[in-house]
């Protein structure tokens, strides 16, 4: 029966990557001279599992290229080795280099393995063990002997062998099977009935075995795993037949016992070469499903993005109970409309009651399957900062916070660019040598924080850096030679500061390896925007400078405040709403800008027409009353003039993009319950659109970050 | 045919293992460290053959078996070690514990088959 | 008279054939009015001909983009060829027609979008030796989208290049906003 190994190898890929994970983040907390006993052997087990399943798997290079970062770990964790930080960088370089050959492995691409073997060879170097580690070449049996053999074989195993599972039953079978087998019992030890002990062995035999190439190493294979429980003696018997006699049974289980051999350790059970046949399985196996990338990535990504989640059993259970429950509801709504008198309508109004919470309960377990904790993003900035520190010769901390705060999976799987991009922004651009450091006054060692929190119905994720900040004046001058902004353009700091996410800028003088590659900030921001997330920049001169990211918690669904403007209906989130109310005349304040200011209580919020903020073409100032939307970002409020509220709804959020393109003001579109579209405002967007519209500079508006008081 | 507990920390390990040897007739329960395999042990009393890696995290094979042995329904059951051939004395050790016999990694859906034919019926 | 079609894909590729020998490729062309002069589009990307309905207007989108309508659960954007080439627009009232094409962009995606012409004319076989390429003389639309000039009874088809057409196009918005 010949089973298609590789349908597990997708399995092992993903169970390898995630070993690379454990064995990358032990390493790196292992500090020189340590005796993290568990740890070592949490190092241990990973690079084990992986060599091990690589091996099954027929990836023979991996194998042995994991093999020598094993033996280290063993040596390690048998403390025969000392943890030193020549031994861990090595290692993590193994790790890397290893991370590197799955990918191409899963990708189905060549491998290049001169980085392996640089590897290996230092750690032959490490380990002082000749280059050549390969197990002994097998005694290859001759299996071309067609000559017949005899042989007689005395097998009295020791009376406990049979409680380690072994049965002589089985052992003479298989030995019947290698040529003709005449099978004499000597009972010369059993006791006397009342005292046989029924777990013991006490019966012995003889075996004469005789036919074509049976060859010696053939029957002691057969015995290989009890000649430390038997006594077992082979002897050839120079072609002569085999004849039952008498005196055989006592002459040969006295005599013939020859010293247990030191049998050749085979390294396969059946005797075949492996690597061969592995290899076979390997490269003829025609793999079922088709590889959905077909563009060569630049970087291979860390391990790719996998198609599959882990996932609670219990949630599993959970959803199929939800589902359960729903069927029952609609079971009974159904019931229900086929009895339907004008009684009945409270029922039926509590039942579709009851659907609407079954449905939001499924709703929302089915979409926590795919929240995961934001470590997983995460955990790679470590070992970046402390690669990044020995290249650039900085001395940074890296500090994460909040790394359990939940998102949803593939919105993590596509933020782990854009915040690569800006921790090594960050180290590159924004830290400081730690001679410069000294030199200003601080200490020497610099700290980027990574933090990620829960905001309203939004994640929010920061980047802080306690570095050089950014130089307004030095952004806006390159602002101005690249045609962004005139000159003699006045702009808020935070204007000045948001111009590093334009198209067309960059700060850097020369386009570093790191982080200029000439992909810019405009493009980490484009990414985010593409989450329906949004990217600011905050930055203070020699203090640091601090990126923020908001991202919707799901992707997929926004609960929302329909409101009507003009003809058209669209949906502000309802996270972001404060308060709504009915818009007075005698509230509003124009000051200077032409921004009109609306008081509510002892705050003036400035105020903006949605109508003219999106390009609607009938004019403003309406007779009929109005609303006024309080809307909230970043600890800043605006109140959105509207013409009514409409109702409250759950909206699932569809994309512009798909077959238009974004458009600025809008995260997305949904379909309302009477077929027609609506569209779904993005609130940062707005923020940015009044700046722009009614020059509003957020400065003089918001005096440090409060509405400006009445 | 025969009810296989396999144990062994590599998922992907134990699915080729249960994938080979379900496609054989047997009847496969999968446990993934030596401490659910002796739980499990003790639920099921049929088991014919176990099938346990050595390193498992808390509780390793070696440990497994010496804990099985101790059982009555388990006193000849079958026990197969799945070893790699840089825990050579592993081997020794486990054979001290009441190991029947091993199997060396890496190795193939035939090879598993074959050698555990040896050990059932 | 407007019908709602979904020409079969079937039946699209049956006339689509190659003749091996010459290089020629036949293709069906599905032909429209656009204020007075008679445009083609390639036959395999027109996925249905609706009726005109009322769109959701999007904010501060240039005026050839009508906004967006739902088409059986996509949100598909509606461009209005006439304003698009610059032309006269016109009332839209119950002949007006609204073709939904499947096109490919730059990046080799697949959009669906549906533009607004006056009516929809015939299917007509093109062989495409038969195409001649487009003189630049006054064109209502600028060449690059024009794929060529086709006779037939005694008229002029121009046929677009409606991916080049509508990719650009995005472009344009772009720009507008």
């Amino acid at each position: 029966m010949a089973v298609d190994i590789s349908q597990f190898h997708e399995m092992f890929f993903e169970e390898s990557f995630e070993g690379l994970e454990v064995m990358e983040n032990g390493l790196l907390n292992l500090p020189p001279g340590s005796s993290d006993i568990e740890l070592i052997n949490d190092i241990f087990r990973a690079a084990h599992s992986i060599k091990g399943g690589a091996g099954t798997f027929g990836f023979n290079e991996v194998s042995e290229f994991t093999h020598d970062l094993e033996t280290l770990m063993d040596l390690m964790r048998e403390g025969k080795y000392s943890v030193t930080s020549e031994a861990v960088e090595l290692m993590l370089q193994a790790v890397d280099c290893l991370r590197h050959m799955l990918t191409e492995l899963k990708d189905k691409r060549p491998i290049d393995y001169s980085n392996a073997s640089e590897i290996s060879k230092h750690f032959k170097l490490i380990l002082e063990k000749p280059e050549s580690t390969a197990p002994e070449p097998e005694q290859v049996s001759a299996t071309n002997d067609t000559e017949c053999k005899s042989w007689r074989i005395g097998f009295k195993p020791n009376p406990e062998m049979l409680q380690t599972g072994n049965e002589p039953y089985r052992i003479i079978r298989e030995l019947g099977e290698l040529g003709c087998l005449v099978v004499h019992v000597l009972l010369d030890d059993l006791p006397s009935y009342d005292l046989i002990d029924p777990c013991e062995c006490y019966l012995a035999w003889q075996l004469d075995l005789s036919g074509e190439a049976v060859s010696r190493d053939a029957i002691d294979e057969i015995f290989e795993w009890v000649i430390d429980d038997a006594e077992i003696g082979v002897e050839e018997l120079s072609g002569a037949k085999i004849s039952i006699s008498q005196e055989a049974p006592a002459q040969h289980s006295d005599d013939s016992k020859e010293s247990n051999n030191p049998l050749p350790e085979p390294t396969a059970v059946s005797g075949e070469v492996l690597p061969t046949s592995a290899v076979a399985i390997n490269s003829e196996a025609s793999i079922p499903r088709s590889l959905e990338t077909t563009k060569p990535k630049a970087e291979p990504a860390r391990g790719g993005d996998s198609k599959s989640i882990r996932v609670n059993i219990e949630k599993v259970d959970a959803l199929i109970n939800m589902v359960g429950e729903m069927v029952i509801t609609q079971s009974m709504l159904c019931q229900l409309s086929k009895e339907y008198n004008e009684e009945s309508h409270n029922e039926l109004v509590s039942g579709l009651a009851q659907l609407e919470a079954n449905t939001r309960e499924l709703q929302e377990s089915v979409m926590s399957l795919r929240m995961m904790p934001i470590s997983f993003a995460f955990n790679r900035f470590p070992r970046l900062v402390r690669d990044l520190n020995r290249q650039l010769e900085k001395d940074v901390e890296l500090v994460l916070h909040g790394e359990q705060t939940e998102l949803d999976k593939t919105v993590m799987e596509k933020l782990g660019d854009p915040l690569t991009h800006l921790v090594r922004n960050a180290m590159d651009h924004g830290m400081e040598t730690p001679q410069e450091r000294l030199e200003q006054g601080k200490p020497e060692k610099g700290k980027i924080e990574l933090k990620a929190f829960y905001e309203g119905g939004a994640v929010v994720i920061q980047i802080c850096d306690d570095g050089k900040g950014l130089d307004d004046k030095k952004i806006q001058a390159k602002a101005i030679s690249n045609s962004l902004i005139q000159e003699g353009e006045v702009l808020s700091r935070e204007e000045i500061q948001d111009l590093i996410l334009r198209p067309g800028f960059s700060t850097a003088d020369e386009v570093s390896d790191l982080s200029g590659r000439g992909v810019g900030l405009d493009v980490v921001k484009q990414n985010i925007r593409a989450l329906n997330g949004s990217l600011d920049v905050q930055s203070k001169e020699n203090s640091g400078t601090t990126f923020t990211i908001r991202l919707p918690l799901t992707l997929a669904i926004v609960d929302g405040q329909l409101i009507r403007v003009e003809d058209s209906v669209y949906i502000l989130p309802l996270t972001a709403i404060s308060e709504s109310l009915q818009l007075e005349e005698k509230n509003i304040n124009t000051v200077a800008g032409g921004v009109d200011l609306y008081r509510i209580r002892d705050e003036n919020i400035p105020v903006v027409h949605l109508n003219a903020l999106f390009g609607h073409d009938k004019a403003e100032g309406s007779e009929y009353a109005k609303m006024l939307v309080v809307v909230e970002s970043n600890e800043r409020k605006i109140g959105l003039v509207v013409d009514e509220l409409l109702d409250q709804q759950q909206v699932v959020i569809k994309s512009l993009e798909a077959n238009y393109q974004g458009v600025e003001g809008l995260s997305g579109a949904t379909i309302l319950g009477d077929g027609t579209v609506a569209l779904i405002c993005d609130i940062h967007d707005i923020f940015t659109m009044s700046a722009g519209q009614y020059q509003l500079s957020f400065d003089k508006i918001f005096q440090s970050g409060h509405n400006y008081a009445a | 045919m025969a009810t296989i507990l396999a144990v062994d920390d590599s998922a992907s390990m134990r699915q080729m293992v249960s994938f080979t040897l379900q496609g054989a007739g047997h009847e496969v329960i999968e446990a993934e460290d030596g401490q659910v395999a002796y739980d499990l042990a003790q639920q099921h009393s049929n088991v014919d053959l176990v099938l346990s890696d050595v390193n498992m995290p808390n509780m390793d094979g070696i440990s497994l078996i010496k804990a099985l042995r101790g059982m009555d329904s388990y006193k000849f059951t079958p026990m197969l070690m799945l070893t790699t051939e840089s825990t050579k004395d592993k081997k020794m050790e486990g054979r001290a514990a009441g190991a029947t016999g091993w199997i060396v990694k890496p190795f193939n859906p035939d090879q598993l088959l074959a050698t555990i034919n040896k050990v059932i019926g | 008279m407007i019908t709602q079609n979904e020409i079969s894909r079937e039946e699209q590729q049956e006339f689509s054939s190659s003749s091996e020998n010459t290089g020629e490729t036949t293709k069906q062309y599905l032909t429209f009015f656009l204020d007075g002069e008679e445009y083609g589009v390639d036959i395999l990307g027109v996925q249905e001909i609706r009726g005109w309905e009322k769109t959701t207007i999007l904010p501060n989108s240039p005026n050839h983009i009508k906004g967006v309508i739902n088409l059986r659960g996509t949100i598909v954007p509606i461009t209005d060829l006439r304003e698009r080439f610059c032309l006269e627009s016109k009332e839209y009232g119950p002949l007006t027609v609204v073709i939904v094409l499947n096109i490919c962009d730059s990046s080799s995606n697949k959009k669906v979008v549906g533009i607004v012409v006056d009516a929809v004319s015939d299917v007509y076989d093109i062989s495409s030796t038969k195409i001649k390429s487009s003189p630049e003389i006054e064109q209502q639309v600028s060449g690059e989208f024009i794929e060529g000039l086709f006779n037939v009874d005694e008229k002029m088809l121009i046929l677009l290049d409606i991916n080049r057409l509508l990719v650009s196009e995005a472009q344009y918005s772009e720009v507008a906003q």
